[in-house]
């Protein structure tokens, strides 16, 4: 039991990861796939944040009330990281609006019928 | 974009002030307590496109022109090279803030506050200029469909 | 959020898609803040449940509503994925067990962060201090590539959208 909740947070990480993957990899519509993508990579945010956080501490803001602070370094990355995450999909979702108006669909398997057409 | 929506307009003019203002505390208290750069630059850019969504690109087009948007996305990457490039100038390493201010701690807190406003600038600049560029296309489309059915039901 | 991504995994309806990862991110913003990370919650929440949601509703209003159902059973993609969690699953074995304080991510850095950020920088919130002055060089390189999307967005949009018939590219060119 006590490796179940010492353990838990990766397994849902892990969850999540392979999630969006699925997502990606099997589904044909290119937003959903964009939108699996973002869950992917929040799921990346989880493993990291999570081994930094301390039973017991607080948020890593310095005040004399405190003694305890979470490890604020993967905040940090993270920060980036989600500010990164969002300019991929904002150009994703460009591309999808320029593939659209160019075939006319945002589906795999019609692209690939198109393509193999022409 | 929108018809009946008299209680969203009301809101929306009264929320729109209480964001921007939440947005600028989060920036320049991004010292003291959680907030920063990105977080006020995301909500100064959404106060923009809720205004937008609400009563049409052009309207927000008018508050903000394109043409600052435009100028200020490269401004703030250029306030955060600048910073480092005057540490560069004034003897220490780049991106170092210790020769900005009369004592090496003062100089740090000059330049984090510096640095975050460029954050801030390239950020909101950079969200609200991409809801620019959807929205034109959205704006377009729209007004060929409706083009398209007029000349359908008047022809 | 593992019931909302099946949700997704499970739904049709793209604008139940949208709709579901706004939640998601939501989700995800509070339990970012139970694991005490009270910045990165707060740019999650903006950007994920708002930017993000803008965004992909904008798209929607231009391709249609609806996904085309999968024409071959997705077998040999949820092998790999169910492969790839096992592995995981199995590297996660050795990773420290969750909240201690022992673990080696709190061993080097972090301690010297924490102890030094405010008497050497002057500002109580290490986040801030560790993003700005210690790894500056970081978040230069951060706010580049949002420029840089910023600038690809612009141009891969900027061009009117072509059409077919004369009057309405006239009106294009003439507006």
């Amino acid at each position: 039991m006590s490796t179940i909740l010492a353990d838990l947070n990766y397994w849902v990480t892990v969850f999540l990861l392979v999630g969006g993957l699925y997502i990606v990899v099997a589904h044909g519509n290119m937003i959903k796939k964009l939108v699996g993508l973002s869950i992917f990579q929040t799921s990346v945010y989880l493993l990291f944040i999570s081994p930094g956080k301390i039973l017991g501490g607080t948020a890593p803001i310095l005040d004399d009330k405190y003694t305890l602070y979470s490890n604020p370094l993967p905040h940090v990355l993270i920060l980036t990281a989600i500010v990164v995450g969002v300019a991929t999909i904002a150009l994703g979702l460009a591309l999808v609006v320029r593939i659209h108006e160019s075939y006319g669909t945002i589906e795999d398997d019609d692209l690939t019928d198109l393509e193999s057409d022409t | 974009m929108m018809r009946d929506t008299i209680i969203l307009r009301v809101v929306v003019k009264l929320l729109l002030p209480a964001i921007l203002i939440f947005a600028l505390y989060v920036q320049f208290h991004g010292d003291y307590g959680p907030g920063g750069g990105f977080q006020a630059g995301v909500a100064a850019a959404a106060a923009i496109i809720l205004y937008g969504m609400i009563f049409g690109i052009p309207a927000a087009k008018q508050v903000v022109p394109p043409s600052v948007v435009f100028v200020m996305i490269p401004l703030g990457v250029l306030i955060y090279a600048g910073t480092g490039v005057a540490g560069l100038l004034l003897g220490d390493n780049f991106l170092d803030y210790s020769p900005l201010g009369s004592k090496p701690v003062y100089g740090q807190h000059l330049g984090i506050l510096i640095v975050e406003f460029g954050v801030l600038v390239t950020v909101s600049s950079t969200m609200l200029a991409i809801f620019y560029a959807f929205g034109g296309r959205a704006d377009e489309a729209d007004a060929a469909e409706e083009a398209r059915k007029d000349g359908e039901g008047g022809s | 959020m593992v019931v909302t991504v099946i949700g997704i995994i499970r739904a049709h309806n793209l604008f139940a898609v949208v709709m579901l990862g706004g939640v998601y991110s939501f989700l995800m913003a509070t339990v970012l803040v139970i694991l005490d990370a009270v910045d990165v919650s707060m740019t999650e929440a903006a950007v994920g449940a708002g930017i993000s949601s803008v965004l992909l509703l904008a798209v929607l209003h231009l391709v249609r509503m609806r996904e085309a159902p999968l024409r071959h059973t997705p077998v040999i993609p949820m092998i790999v994925c169910l492969l790839t969690g096992g592995a995981l699953v199995y590297g996660t074995v050795d990773l420290p067990p969750f909240g201690e304080a022992g673990g080696p991510q709190n061993q080097h850095v972090a301690p010297y962060y924490i102890e030094n950020a405010e008497h050497e920088t002057h500002s109580p919130n290490i986040v801030t201090a560790v993003l700005a002055s210690y790894r500056g060089y970081d978040t230069l390189g951060e706010v580049t590539v949002i420029f840089t999307a910023g600038i690809g967005v612009l141009v891969l949009l900027a061009a009117r959208r072509r059409r077919e018939d004369d009057e309405d590219e006239q009106k294009g060119g003439a507006a």
